[in-house]
């Protein structure tokens, strides 16, 4: 008798398999059965030394293989892909340098929660602590910004800790996973055990909500008189937008959404009022100050959300609905915790509120009638807006116009800073998955490689990359890898010659000393464009945006490059100063 | 309040830098730390002494246990508990005190475990607060140095 040890069985308890020798296979191949058995059909990566092997089997793969030209491009380009599609994006990285360069990307997904598998390769396993060439400790650099990661040292736990990772990286709070596999491993003969339904023992997410906390959650909102949902990326996450639009519309109560919650909830329904928090709208934070019970979706009370904490709805009983046990009461103090996947958490409270006496729809828009009433009565006093200069462009002018022209429908991604904050404030998202940007980490250059994953995952839709001078230039060698696989994104550039939101904190709380925010040269984007066989289009003046939005719209077999010459030193407002209460906006 | 947390994990490489990197990382504190395997030799088990009010020490259970090789994780200072720690502290053993260093381990029921010419090395196994009380008995005589292993605790076994 052969004894084996499964991994992800139960510590101490063996599996006995009768002798029968296990037919074996070369590691990197046993690698790419792997991933399709996982599904996967495309892995953004960049080869080196140590994945020889791998990319050697992948050119007889099924798989799309696409060269970046940055090791941070892949992570974000599979982000990207990830976040569009929901499905786990896979980024395929060289040792050392070529790992490093990808931990960006790595600490970008998991701040926001994006299924990912990135796969290193690493020195021989006889060279592993000899400072080898190439060689840098990727399991350790990346421990703190990975839901979890593995370095395999033993040949036959390859694809076992292969398809872990995958089922770690999508169930649960999802993320990024990296597994680092040694050049001589992927060289040499590995099990290749038949697939079972994964089960660990040290990893159970409780997805059911438990239904006495379902039925508190349900009392308290009959009871509420000024009830708020907030929703966050765990809406998306756990595809649960149509139940909580259900919940919202039958409860007629008013929704605002995080960063990465919008489209959670349609941006053009009555009862949205946009984005909270910092940039969000006066509406939204002055509802969250005032009302008396907060429905927490899938988000997490970010310091960007609560401003000063002290002060954070003050009036509201909290119910906090997130897969993530270490959410909640991590910042706010929750009343009514509900851990579950939202989507499990959503329909259980539909469905307590469709069977419950007590609940009505007609009586429910009558309770709320006022309070929905004072939320629009904030909304019509200081609505998302911006002052218009005649011909000088302004950036929020341009974002509006792109809505117009995509019918409110592209893909967008957005860089850092004010790109993203005006994206936020003046796209009106009405489906999940169409906004992607970095919410957590807040990392420029995240847009346009994403822009590319995404349009690699949906060739047919419109991806558009809304971005700054500053941050296209972090990572726009990209533009190479979207010419050569043919991602036809378009960037529109709001070209401001500054750094312009650290330029507006320095205005608003520096004195306006302007201390290397300045962009004092930057590429023509135009020429630039052409150099990398894209389209290059500007506009100097408002009335030459539309026609500009226009033409890149119209062309479909090219990646363009719009650069608007956008007022210097314009603001995003609303703004909640950091640390400061959120009532306490600055409105322009 | 200072809290002792018993910790199963797999015992696999880089698993207790996990732990440790967890509370590097989220700025909690670490008093003391102990881990060896347990009857099983797949898993470990640590035990850990932090200090926080009551939020602080529900974060760092619930982080630990979102950390996928911690298996189980335990206040065991919120029920009844008995805890050890031994150290091992090098006396100036001179003429003039050599007996004294004597009499006080021997009140703390400890024991001489190397003799030097100049020193005596003993060993003496307690409840940290016992620990601390011989070293500040102890001092004033003369420590040359002193090693302690942190507290291991274990929860009470059920009476009935």
């Amino acid at each position: 008798m052969k004894q084996l040890t499964l991994r992800t069985g139960k510590p101490g308890v063996h599996n006995h398999f009768k002798e029968e020798p296990m037919s074996k296979i070369k590691g990197a191949k046993a690698i790419v059965q792997c991933l399709v058995e996982e599904g996967v059909d495309t892995i953004f990566g960049f080869p080196g030394g140590v994945i020889l092997d791998l990319y050697d089997e992948l050119m007889d793969s099924p798989i799309k293989n696409l060269l970046v030209r940055h090791e941070q491009g892949a992570v974000h380009a599979a982000d990207g892909y990830a976040r569009a599609s929901g499905k786990v994006g896979v980024a395929l990285l060289t040792s050392g340098p070529g790992a490093t360069n990808g931990v960006t990307g790595i600490a970008t997904a998991y701040m926001d929660s994006i299924p990912m598998v990135v796969l290193t390769g690493q020195v021989p396993r006889a060279l592993i602590g000899n400072d080898a060439f190439q060689e840098v400790d990727i399991v350790g650099i990346t421990r703190p910004c990975t839901k979890h990661n593995y370095l395999v040292s033993n040949p036959d736990d390859l694809v076992p800790v292969l398809r872990e990772a995958f089922y770690l990286a999508s169930s649960g709070r999802p993320g990024p996973v990296l597994v680092d596999m040694p050049k001589d491993v992927m060289a040499s003969l590995v099990a290749y055990p038949e697939k079972t339904e994964i089960k660990m023992q040290t990893y159970q997410p409780t997805v059911e909500p438990h239904p006495g906390q379902v039925a508190k959650a349900c009392k308290a909102m009959l009871k509420a008189k000024r009830p708020v949902l907030y929703v966050g990326g765990g809406v998306i996450l756990s595809n649960s937008s149509k139940e909580l639009t259900e919940l919202a519309e039958k409860t007629q109560i008013p929704v605002t959404m995080t960063l990465m919650g919008l489209g959670a909830f349609p941006g053009t329904n009555p009862l949205s009022m946009g984005m909270l928090g910092m940039h969000g709208s006066y509406a939204a934070n002055m509802m969250v100050a005032k009302s008396d019970l907060l429905i927490a979706v899938g988000a997490r009370f970010d310091d960007r959300i609560t401003g000063r904490l002290d002060t954070f709805a003050q009036e509201a009983e909290i119910i906090h609905i997130d897969i993530d046990p270490t959410s909640i009461s991590k910042n706010v103090k929750v009343d009514i915790p509900l851990v579950a996947d939202c989507k499990n958490a959503l329909l259980a409270i539909n469905a307590w509120l469709d069977s419950s006496a007590e609940f009505d729809k007609a009586a429910f828009a009558e309770k709320h009638k006022v309070w929905i009433e004072q939320v629009q009565e904030w909304n019509a006093k200081h609505p998302l807006s911006y002052q218009d200069e005649g011909e000088i462009i302004k950036p929020q002018y341009v974002i509006e116009t792109i809505n117009r022209l995509t019918g409110g429908d592209a893909i967008i991604t957005t860089e850092v800073g004010q790109n993203q904050m005006w994206t936020a404030q003046f796209y009106k998202f009405n489906q999940p998955r169409q906004l992607l940007t970095s919410g957590g980490l807040g990392t420029m250059g995240y847009g346009l490689p994403a822009a590319i994953g995404a349009k690699i995952a949906f060739p047919d839709k419109t991806v558009i990359d809304i971005a700054g001078d500053g941050s296209i230039q972090m990572n726009i060698q990209e533009l190479a890898t979207a010419k050569q696989y043919g991602a036809a994104v378009k960037v529109a550039i709001l070209n401001n010659g500054y750094l312009g939101m650290v330029r507006q904190w320095q205005e608003l709380f520096y004195d306006k000393r302007y201390s290397g925010t300045p962009m004092e040269v930057t590429p023509d984007f135009v020429e630039l464009a052409k150099a990398y066989g894209a389209v290059g289009l500007r506009a100097r003046t408002k009335s030459e945006v539309e026609a500009v939005i226009k033409e890149a719209l119209a062309i479909n077999d090219k990646v363009v490059i719009m650069d608007f010459v956008i007022k210097r030193e314009e603001c995003v407002f609303p703004m909640i100063p950091a640390g400061r209460s959120t009532t306490e906006m600055l409105l322009a | 309040m200072k809290h002792t947390l018993s910790v199963l994990l797999r015992n696999k490489p880089g698993a207790l830098s996990r732990v440790t990197g967890l509370f590097s990382g989220r700025g909690f504190n670490i008093e003391s730390l102990c881990v060896a395997e347990t009857l099983d030799p797949q898993v470990s088990c640590l035990t850990l002494v932090t200090r926080g009010n009551e939020q602080i020490i529900e974060q760092i259970m619930k982080q630990l246990h979102k950390l996928i090789d911690v298996i189980k994780v335990s206040d065991i200072s919120e029920g009844e508990y008995v805890e050890r720690e031994m150290v091992l502290i090098r006396m100036k053993a001179e003429a003039g005190t050599r007996a004294e260093v004597l009499r006080v381990i021997d009140i703390f029921r400890g024991k001489v475990v190397d003799v030097s010419p100049t020193s005596y090395t003993v060993e003496i196994t307690g409840s940290e607060s016992k620990v601390r009380a011989v070293i500040d008995i102890l001092r004033p005589i003369g420590i040359k140095e002193i090693i302690r292993t942190g507290t291991v605790a274990m929860a009470r076994a059920p009476k009935k």
